[in-house]
């Protein structure tokens, strides 16, 4: 089970397997994530899910090439098969009433945001999106994003596309230019998801971000995934990942997204050989 | 004739300086000789007052009995007649409070070492016996159970007997609820829990592991799926806070997150995938098992110095008193009738202490029991680097928010009833932690047993 059925190169980091998990894509709905292990022993990974095909019983995952669990991910093909594919985790998300929503997408959020974007353009939402890279060679989903917005604002942070600038900074213009959102989902680095709720809360937009803090069980048993919202602690695997930004603590979020780091960089040296002797086999 | 001594025959066990570095078993379990002479010391009581303790049962004196005459094959046989997991049991259960409380040798010295023998008999059949089991014929009828843990297994050992076809749901990519994830390794080896297992498979027991139930499915599509009815033994995993300041600070775990990541993702291996921050100064809150389990854990992954922080007294220690003289030994420091109210960190958000304040006890409530108060003036700074949070867990919300009319109390624990595990769902059963909240392995043993005579009688007169 678990087999890997399509893999795509989105850029050089990011990549796209489709994965055969027929429970999984049974219930699958925007806003949710699956928790993986590549191998037996490995690490749980949580990542999102990107798009589902419930006939085929497929699940699509998208992904950075962040440490050694996800290149040792990457480094699987068509035909590979996963040890283990858990989900849908997670609270999916609500979007009853919206009739004009803003997607905002940065980096590899933008994979995030994609079902998202997906759900409200099938609902007959009227769907603005913007997606932001640092440059041309990282953009990702243009296309995909194309087809279910009415209007996709791709920028780059260098301007090597053509459009120059931060993806809230666009939000915040097309605010002022008259644009009326009943809702903005803003996915992608912390920091980006905390800067565009600064953008819109003097205007009370509501604004939906989807936390991504460290997992281990996705079912409420750590506490390891806690964040704190609106001044009480949350576990984002159990009552999220989706949050109201305006009541988020992105500079706790931020700090405890890095209590690993020495760790990490140590298990990626390790897994360098591990990995290279994979490809070469 | 009876072996008179007043003391338990000692349990060989690892040199404490020397244990409190490697994670493997603490006590290395009785020779045959020591359990013969163990056994003599059991007087045979007609009365039996030792059983009574016991939540399942087994019948005590005459499997210690048949260990006095060299018969480990036969105590082995009467003592799965009424506990399937005695391996575990005889490491984990508390039998202060349970069967060797009752023991008549303990009024005038130490009771006889039921769980010592219970654990001989259990090794000694798992190196001697080859376990071979007979296939019941099938009856055709599917029964679901939620969780692996002990109640999940006990259930469904008990069902595959009586020729139901029984699938095990388990949230986490591997088998055995607490016994993998919770106790550790020192304790009770996993390859032990492996082979019980196996055992279960071995009969036709299917475990289908990344199922969390009210997400994957919900206990409706169950038995939409043709299970004729569900037993729930989903545990009582979710760890509880204490709301003081600092508590999401760089370097505070809850016990679960500190125990699953040594136990189940193997972080005391150097060379583990998922990491573990190993601390030099930690303080774990709390006095349960649980805690106990942190504690000796943190100092075998080398922390320089480990303190439990305990706002009660000694005599209030919920845990094991053989994990509580094992944790002395290994150098553990206990703080006791002492509170934390708030945990410090440095400029990058990592913890570097832990306040605390003194409490003694008060004057009687209405109930007479002293009620601990705080000491004035009696702030101090505990320096850790770590903050361990055991305190205590409760029931997830993952089942009781899918499945409505499933009754649960205000604590998240599902109702059930006490003899048969029956909830206020049609053919929906329950046992263990889930109903009770945080307790036994035994107990919850024992729910899973009444729970799988229950289910029985339930698809029986639906005919
Ligand atoms: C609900 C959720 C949804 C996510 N969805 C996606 C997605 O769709 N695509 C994607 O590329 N990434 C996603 N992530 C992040 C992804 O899980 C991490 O990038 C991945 O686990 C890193 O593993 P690694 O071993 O390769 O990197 P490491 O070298 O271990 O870590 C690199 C960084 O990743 C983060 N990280 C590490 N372990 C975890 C963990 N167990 N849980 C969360 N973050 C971790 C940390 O910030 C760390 O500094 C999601 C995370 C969560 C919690
Ligand atoms: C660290 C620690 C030490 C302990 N020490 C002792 C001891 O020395 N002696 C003793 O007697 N007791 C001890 N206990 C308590 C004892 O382990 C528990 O009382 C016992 O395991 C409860 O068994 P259970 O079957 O009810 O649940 P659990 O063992 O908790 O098993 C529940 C299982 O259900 C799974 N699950 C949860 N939700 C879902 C879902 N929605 N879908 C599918 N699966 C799900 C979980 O992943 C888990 O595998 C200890 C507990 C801990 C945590
Ligand atoms: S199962 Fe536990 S309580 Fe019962 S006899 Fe064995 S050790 Fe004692
Ligand atoms: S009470 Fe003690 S001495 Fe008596 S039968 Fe039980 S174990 Fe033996
Ligand atoms: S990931 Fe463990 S509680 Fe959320």
């Amino acid at each position: 089970m678990y087999k890997i059925v399509r893999k795509e190169v989105l850029n050089a980091q990011v990549k796209l397997l489709e994965i055969e998990a027929p429970f999984v894509a049974r219930k699958a709905e925007p806003g949710q994530f699956i928790i993986l292990r590549a191998y037996d022993e490995g690490e749980r990974i949580p990542l999102t899910i990107a798009d589902y095909d419930r006939e085929k019983g497929t699940v699509t995952i998208i992904f950075q090439e962040v440490g050694a669990s996800t290149r040792l991910l990457g480094s699987l093909n068509v035909g590979d098969s996963l040890a283990d594919f858990c989900g849908p985790l997670g609270v999916a998300s609500h979007f009853e009433g919206v009739k004009k929503a803003a997607i905002i997408g940065g980096g590899l959020g933008t994979a995030i945001a994609y079902p998202q974007a997906k759900k409200l353009h099938s609902m007959g939402v009227d769907v603005d999106v913007i997606t932001g890279f640092r440059n041309k060679d990282l953009i990702i989903l243009e296309k995909e994003m194309a087809a279910v917005s009415n209007r996709l604002i791709v920028t780059t942070d260098d301007g090597s596309n053509g459009t120059k600038g931060f993806v809230s900074d666009i939000l915040k213009k097309l605010i002022d230019e008259g644009n009326t959102y009943d809702v903005v989902v803003a996915i992608g680095p912390p920091i980006m998801m905390k800067v565009v709720s600064d953008v819109t809360r003097p205007y009370g937009i509501k604004t939906i971000v989807s936390l991504n803090p460290i997992m281990i069980d996705g079912t409420g048993m750590c506490g390891g995934c806690r964040v704190t919202v609106g001044g009480k602690i949350k576990f984002a695997c159990v009552d999220g990942p989706d949050f109201d930004g305006h009541q988020v603590d992105f500079n706790e979020l931020i700090r405890r997204l890095s209590i690993y780091k020495d760790h990490e960089r140590a298990a990626q040296e390790r897994h360098q050989c591990r990995l290279e002797g994979k490809i070469n086999a | 004739m009876p072996n008179m001594s007043l003391k338990k025959v000692p349990i060989p066990e690892q040199d404490p300086q020397v244990r409190n570095k490697n994670f493997d078993e603490v006590a290395l379990g009785y020779t045959e000789e020591m359990a013969i002479e163990e056994a003599k010391r059991c007087l045979n009581c007609k009365h039996k007052p030792c059983i009574a303790g016991c939540p399942v049962n087994v019948q005590i004196p005459e499997f210690i009995s048949l260990i006095a005459e060299g018969k480990f094959a036969e105590a082995y046989e009467t003592i799965i007649q009424t506990n399937s997991l005695p391996a575990v049991c005889g490491r984990v259960c508390p039998q202060e409070t349970q069967c060797e409380q009752r023991c008549v040798r303990g009024i005038k010295g130490e009771p006889v070492a039921i769980g010592r023998l219970e654990r001989f008999a259990a090794d000694w059949a798992m190196k001697h016996l080859e376990k071979t089991y007979e296939k019941t014929p099938r009856n055709g009828k599917k029964v679901a159970v939620i969780g692996s843990g002990p109640s999940g297994l006990s259930c469904a050992g008990d069902l595959i007997k009586m020729g139901y076809d029984v699938t095990i749901f388990e949230a986490f990519h591997t088998a055995g609820g607490v016994l993998v994830y919770g106790i550790p390794e020192f304790r009770l080896p996993k390859a032990l829990v492996q082979k019980e297992i196996d055992g279960l498979l071995a009969q036709g027991v299917e475990i289908r592991t990344n199922m969390v139930i009210g997400k994957t499915f919900t206990i409706d599509e169950l038995f939409q799926e043709g299970y004729s009815a569900v037993f729930i033994g989903s545990g009582a995993g979710l760890p509880n806070f204490m709301n003081i300041p600092g508590e999401n600070l760089n370097g505070v775990y809850s016990a679960n997150e500190f125990l699953t990541r040594i136990n189940l993702m193997k972080a005391y291996k150097n060379d583990a995938d998922t990491p573990i921050k190993r601390g030099k100064t930690v303080a774990v809150v709390g006095g349960g098992n649980v805690a106990m389990d942190a504690a000796r854990s943190a100092i075998r992954l080398g922390a320089d110095k480990v303190y439990i922080v305990y706002r009660r007294s000694e005599k209030e220690l919920p845990a094991r008193l053989e994990e509580i003289h094992h944790a002395k030994e290994e150098g553990i420091i206990f703080k006791f009738l002492t509170n934390p109210i708030r945990i410090l960190g440095d400029e990058n958000g990592w913890v570097t202490g832990l306040e605390c304040v003194e409490m003694e006890l008060g004057e009687p409530d209405a109930s007479g029991r002293r009620r601990p108060v705080v000491k004035e003036g009696s702030q101090h700074i505990l320096e850790v680097d770590t903050v361990i949070i055991s305190i205590g867990t409760s029931p997830n919300p993952l089942i009781r928010g899918t499945t409505p009319d499933l009754e649960t109390n205000q604590w998240g624990c599902i109702v059930a009833d006490e003899q048969t595990g029956q909830t206020s769902k049609e053919g929906v059963f329950a046992g263990g932690d889930a109903v009770t909240g945080a307790a036994t392995v035994i107990l919850a043993m024992g729910a899973g047993k009444a729970a799988a005579k229950a289910i029985d009688e339930y698809i029986k007169s639906k005919g």
